[in-house]
């Protein structure tokens, strides 16, 4: 099954896309952003996450976490590339919600089969859902959570939106006695669904540099679990492609942020009676970050794609997309605060909401190098 | 059936039934010489006279200039170019020695040109019995082409030029040019005119066409001085001062983005030809040896690799994603991108071939041992040919800046 020529990007998957630039430039202005989630500067002050509930529930009402789910569990079931679109213009919002820990939660349980329905459904419903997954050094195989006896022991480390979410999808090692020691990845995992404010379960919240997100460290104290899928691993493995590709969606419509924000400031701002864009150096730095945008959203679009039409393509692809965004990500960030200059550093200019946003999604789901390392592996 | 096939007309379905048949019939097989990578690179009088009867069988056949009025020597079809290179390309024939004619010459001559030159011109030039060359660069007009300083001064009817032309491709083998010129001298734009001139048949009376050595070693193009050739009125494309604007006709074809554009056709190389590609780069890192391992297990050649396939993969994307109008904020965003991305994507690549290789890549063509028979080396000095000619990569980025972006002008 080959790739159709236009990623299966059709009309419905296109209205999408601008309806939610609609969306976001409407409801979501970057200075009514900045008013909401930067007010409080200080960095040693352990501030409030706020962000725009409303917006969610707006969210909520026009479909927009239920777009993987299949239509049998009463979602819409779009193709991967719609939601990558979507995604891409969250990103470009800076949107803080939990969008895209639901969608990634949902493309996990897509993984699972027939298990996963019953989860799929409260997706469905608009119940915003995260992943508790990722050990102490962020690693997809660590799983320093157990599953003892249908209980949930242990601590889950990077949570994102772990506040927004309702319920968390948690990858747990089986343990068949507690005291058993640990042991190698190759111990069976099982995925579990729970509720986020279930008895015996702790949140600390981390104090994090992007003001767009939050995340946590969530701790289980004998946490009673609804076990989606006792034997997961492979249902994990299965839906990491995804996971990447949705990551990567966000980066790659916040660097389109940054460079048509950063072009605005340099057709405006002038030096030497000339605009900052005339000069080659500022000019060519900024179609440089055009050409990595470019780059990355090409193969942001054939790694979703391939997600529906040539799966045994979507790992490659997608390890691609989310190396390729994770520097143009960099790039975008960097040139868009050094092109703007001593206002670019401040704390009153909004580049630095994007450039957090971007410093925190390069690190997570596995860094540039990490991807192209694994890539080789395919490769060579 | 291909995608394109699919789309045919019936004109263009008929058309290529028509050449499939004739080539099969025609195609003249490997070659008992050895054929350039390009035409550009033609280096023998018996390379071009291969490649001249090539394109002179083909032009009888029909499947040359096959867009172009019959008045001017076409077939006078509806886009049934493309068809004929699409069905020359699968055959892989030999392509034809006279792209600068069929790709720039002959839509200038044809949109600018009057209707007596395009009779007497286009003709030969579609059967490649005359091969044309471009004047444009200078010594002191690279990127500043409106700077041109060849001068034409009129005596009556008849112009007497002057001036020094340079990296003009096939200038050794051409009967005509298209030269761009300056007939004002106090306007840098509105100064500059635009003929054809006849060069193979004025050596020693007024034209002197002298090879430069590319940093390769191989020869390829030229310079061509003029010192008091005379031509007659009649050789002027378009009004007196219009120079401009004929010479962007000649560079919009020259990108491929002009209706009348003649795209590849053909794609019979030497057995001796390098793709630069990372999928070849690695199968060099494989079976170069390191110590007791083997390149391709060093980790930092392994991310240099992975970051090439990354940029071709995002490069194929590019064209594709192009098509497809809804994700594409600016039409011209990814078009004008592709000759920068193609050639600074070859040059890198064959960078980290030279640094897999290791001192290996220190010999060269005449060298048995040489990895790849010395074509790495080759290819990494050519690819400067590429990132310079037809638009540096920094004009490039200049056009993109300021089409794309709207900053504001650099000149």
């Amino acid at each position: 099954m080959g790739q159709p020529n236009n990623y299966g990007f059709e009309e419905e998957a296109a209205y999408l896309k601008e309806s939610a630039r609609r969306f976001f430039g409407d409801k979501l202005p970057v200075n009514e952003l900045h008013a909401l989630v930067a007010g409080d500067p200080n960095p040693e002050s352990e501030a409030n996450v706020p962000w725009p509930t409303e917006l969610w529930g707006q969210m909520v009402e026009l479909g927009w976490p239920s777009l993987l789910v299949p239509e049998s569990c009463g979602g819409v079931g779009m193709p991967w590339v719609a939601v990558a679109a979507l995604l891409e213009e969250n990103g470009r919002a800076a949107c803080p919600s939990p969008l895209l820990c639901s969608l990634q939660s949902a493309a996990v349980l897509k993984a699972c089969g027939d298990a996963g329905t019953d989860a799929l459904s409260e997706l469905a419903v608009g119940r915003a859902a995260t992943l508790a997954c990722l050990d102490e050094s962020a690693s997809l195989y660590g799983h320093s959570v157990h599953l003892v006896d249908g209980k949930l022991e242990g601590s889950a480390h990077f949570v994102q939106d772990a506040e927004k979410a309702e319920k968390l999808l948690v990858l747990a090692r089986v343990v068949t006695c507690e005291d058993e020691p640990p042991s190698s990845e190759s111990d069976k995992v099982a995925l579990c669904w729970v509720d986020a404010d279930a008895q015996g379960l702790s949140f600390k919240r981390n104090a994090i540099v992007d003001l767009t997100r939050d995340q946590a460290r969530i701790s289980f104290s004998g946490v009673s679990a609804q076990v989606v899928l006792q034997d997961a691993a492979a249902a994990w493995q299965s839906a990491l492609p995804a996971l990447w590709v949705l990551a990567s969606a966000d980066m790659v419509g916040a660097a389109e942020w940054q460079l048509q924000t950063t072009v605005e400031y340099a057709q405006q701002r002038k030096q030497f009676e000339r605009p900052l864009g005339f000069f080659q150096a500022v000019k060519h730095d900024l179609v440089n970050v055009m050409i990595a945008i470019d780059e990355s959203k090409s193969l942001l679009y054939s790694a979703a794609c391939a997600l529906d039409w040539e799966p045994e393509k979507a790992l490659q692809l997608a390890h691609m997309a989310k190396a390729s965004a994770t520097e143009t990500a960099a790039l975008a960030s960097g040139r868009s605060v050094q092109c703007h200059g001593g206002i670019g550093f401040t704390w009153e200019c909004y580049l630095h909401l994007y450039f957090k946003r971007q410093e925190h999604s390069q690190r997570l789901w596995g860094d540039a190098a990490w991807h192209r390392s694994q890539l080789a592996e395919i490769l060579i | 059936m291909t995608e394109q096939e699919r789309k045919d007309s019936p004109e263009q379905i008929e058309f290529r039934a028509y050449c499939r048949r004739w080539i099969q019939d025609n195609h003249p097989g490997q070659p008992s010489i050895r054929l350039p990578l390009s035409p550009l690179e033609i280096m023998t009088r018996e390379q071009l006279d291969y490649l001249q009867s090539w394109q002179k069988s083909a032009y009888d056949a029909g499947l040359v200039g096959c867009d172009y009025p019959t008045e001017v020597g076409g077939g006078g079809r509806s886009d049934c170019q493309r068809v004929a290179n699409e069905e020359l390309i699968g055959a892989k024939t030999p392509f034809y020695p006279n792209v600068i004619g069929l790709g720039m010459a002959a839509p200038t001559v044809f949109h600018h040109g009057s209707e007596e030159l395009k009779q007497r011109l286009l003709p030969r030039l579609f059967s490649g019995e005359d091969i044309w060359c471009q004047g444009f660069s200078e010594p002191g007009a690279g990127s500043d082409l409106a700077s041109v300083q060849t001068f034409a001064e009129r005596s009556g009817d008849t112009w007497r030029i002057n001036g020094h032309k340079v990296w003009t491709s096939l200038a050794h083998f051409a009967e005509w040019m298209i030269l761009l010129l300056r007939t004002d001298k106090s306007h840098k734009y509105d100064g500059l005119s635009y003929f054809v001139v006849p060069i193979a048949s004025r050596i020693g009376q007024g034209v002197t066409v002298r090879p430069l050595i590319k940093m390769t070693g191989e020869t390829g193009f030229n310079e061509v001085i003029f010192e008091d050739l005379e031509v007659s009125d009649a050789y002027r494309l378009d009004e007196l001062g219009k120079g401009w604007q004929v010479a962007m006709t000649t560079l919009l074809h020259e990108r491929g983005a002009g209706g009348l554009t003649t795209p590849r056709a053909g794609g019979l190389k030497s057995d001796a030809a390098l793709t630069v590609t990372a999928r070849s780069a690695i199968e060099l890192a494989k079976n170069t040896r390191r110590g007791a391992a083997q390149a391709s297990d060093d980790p930092l050649l392994r991310d240099r690799l992975m970051k090439q396939v990354i940029r071709e993969q995002a490069f194929t994307e590019n064209q594709r994603r192009a098509r497809v109008p809804a994700l594409n904020d600016h039409p011209m965003r990814l078009a004008l991108q592709t000759k920068l991305l193609a050639t600074e994507l070859a040059q890198d690549t064959s960078a980290i071939a030279l640094d897999i290789a290791g001192p290996s890549a220190s010999l060269y063509l005449a060298d048995d041992a040489a990895p790849a028979r010395g074509q790495w080396p080759l290819a990494y000095m050519n690819s400067f040919g590429m990132t310079i000619a037809a638009g540096t990569s920094e004009i490039q980025r200049n056009i993109l800046g300021e089409r794309v972006l709207g900053l504001a002008k650099s000149k």
